[in-house]
């Protein structure tokens, strides 16, 4: 269990978040839903303690993560896999290099065991005979693949995806919608995802989160949130330029 | 309230450095925390020590020969003309073990490897794969400064004795074959008055500067912020900080090693 208690950080004089409450059960997919800098990604990072909170807690199965020096921290993030927005594969090394980086470093085993882990993993996503392959060579969509691999290959309880769709065609898309689903049924992942593709976050999503303005300000089932009276949330989902939220530098 | 404009003035042109070298001291701090640390990525030391080491070795080698042949070429024509062109031996090794070979090697080696880490770890910085290490649970001081640094230590003064010799060398080819000055006095010149320290002191130097150049080469890049320009700054950045601090901090190891 994730529970998120009155998170506040400021970078230099901008106050991102103000005051974050979020629980995130065993086992449960929550996407987390919010326009463009309005701080999903630093809301991620602290789950997974890249970022400390100014004040605040974040606690991981019990566990506050800022009470843990970085051997502690280190031991809990191996219960973390992490998607990140442009996959951030190690572009130094090969594909299946990428994928085995956590078992090489964590686990005893033998270069030939991790290539093989790798190929059942990349197969799980999808993916057949890239291993050999460096990250440069391949697709936008392929990179999210491989970087999925990775993020499973320690088989973590909880997984964060940062935006898993921004930047793929609707199809690639909804093809790595269909691996979160799957990863969440099949190998019972808490998952955390942030996103501003709607479609995305309905079909993955148990529950969804509104951040705007640096709170929380909804929080329920997709169909709670199709459904919501809170001008803001209607106006996100919605997609619409006209509504209560103001854009950063765009006036009207 | 003039001086108190002054001293705002001074406070605001004085902070910025100050604060970047107090970071830079941070990382020093937490790469020799974690070099403490087992296990060593003996891995990833091995391939810096060739990327530094090794194949900063050719450019090393064409700048040290022809600055032994520039200094024998300038100090022969020089002392010729009151007659002290035997000097000339000693002129060239002195100076390339005690300050050329040191000091040129450094700033050859920041010119290379230094930008290459501060592109190479600021492309990772901005790409995010320095926050995925952390993600897989992987330092990333250990994993990527530890091994620049230990290399950059080693590989430096190694480097500086090639230089020292091939130097020394490209003195000799000069003075005696071009010249045609004595072939055994330039030897016997060279020897007479090299003493152990000189080649010690020199390398002293070099470890130093190894250090300055790794560390603030990696400082700038593992630091680096905003895309491609960001990562074209850190690498001009590191270049031009580490060759100042390498010729500020050679003046004082000098002074305080050669007394």
């Amino acid at each position: 269990m994730i529970e998120i208690i009155g998170v506040h950080k400021s970078f230099n004089s901008h106050h991102i978040l103000m005051g974050i409450n979020l629980t995130i059960n065993k086992g449960e997919s929550v996407v987390v839903i919010g326009g463009s800098g309005s701080g999903k990604s630093v809301l991620l990072k602290h789950i997974i303690g890249l970022l400390k909170p100014d004040a605040g807690t974040v606690e991981v199965d019990g566990t506050d993560l800022s009470r843990l020096d970085e051997n502690e921290l280190n031991e809990l993030r191996k219960k973390f896999g992490m998607l990140f927005q442009s996959a951030a594969l190690f572009d130094s090394m090969t594909v299946w290099e990428n994928i085995g980086f956590g078992l090489k470093r964590h686990r005893k085993l033998t270069d030939k065991e991790i290539k093989e882990i790798a190929v059942e993993k990349l197969k799980h996503v999808g993916l057949v005979g890239v291993e050999d392959v460096m990250p440069s060579e391949l697709s936008g969509g392929m990179r999210k693949r491989v970087g999925l691999a990775r993020a499973i290959a320690m088989e973590p309880e909880i997984l964060l995806y940062d935006e898993p769709t921004t930047g793929l065609d609707p199809i690639m898309a909804d093809a790595i919608n269909n691996l979160i689903i799957e990863m969440r049924e099949k190998l019972k992942i808490t998952s955390v995802a942030i996103t501003h593709d709607m479609k995305s976050a309905y079909k993955i999503a148990d529950r969804i989160a509104m951040l705007y303005n640096g709170e929380i300000i909804e929080t329920g089932t997709p169909d709670e949130i199709k459904n919501t009276q809170n001008p803001v949330v209607k106006q996100f989902i919605e997609g619409s330029a006209v509504g209560p939220i103001v854009l950063e530098g765009i006036r009207r | 309230m003039v001086i108190i404009r002054a001293f705002e003035f001074i406070g605001t042109v004085v902070k910025h450095p100050l604060e970047e070298m107090g970071r830079i001291l941070l990382l020093l701090y937490s790469t020799v925390k974690w070099f403490i640390k087992p296990p060593l990525e003996i891995r990833n030391i091995t391939k810096q020590m060739v990327e530094i080491g090794v194949n900063s070795l050719p450019v090393v080698l064409i700048t040290a020969v022809f600055t032994g042949m520039v200094l024998a070429l300038q100090s022969y024509t020089g002392f010729k003309r009151f007659g002290a062109e035997s000097l000339v031996g000693s002129v060239v090794a002195l100076s390339m073990t005690r300050e050329l070979g040191p000091v040129l090697t450094a700033l050859i080696v920041t010119g290379r490897a230094g930008a290459a880490m501060a592109a190479e770890l600021g492309t990772m910085r901005v790409t995010e794969q320095i926050d995925a290490l952390e993600t897989l649970a992987t330092n990333p001081v250990k994993y990527l400064v530890v091994p620049r640094f230990i290399s950059g230590v080693v590989m430096l003064p190694s480097l500086s004795v090639v230089a020292d010799i091939i130097g020394i060398i490209g003195g000799y080819f000069v003075t005696v074959i071009i010249f045609e000055a004595s072939s055994k006095q330039y030897m016997k010149m060279t020897w007479d008055y090299l003493e152990i320290q000189d080649i010690y002191n020199g390398l002293i130097k070099s470890c130093v500067f190894g250090a300055i150049l790794s560390i603030i080469s990696c400082y700038k890049g593992f630091y680096t912020k905003g895309g491609a320009e960001g990562v074209g700054k850190a690498t001009t950045g590191a270049v031009v900080i580490s060759s100042m601090a390498i010729l500020i901090a050679d003046y004082f190891l000098s002074a305080w090693l050669f007394k």
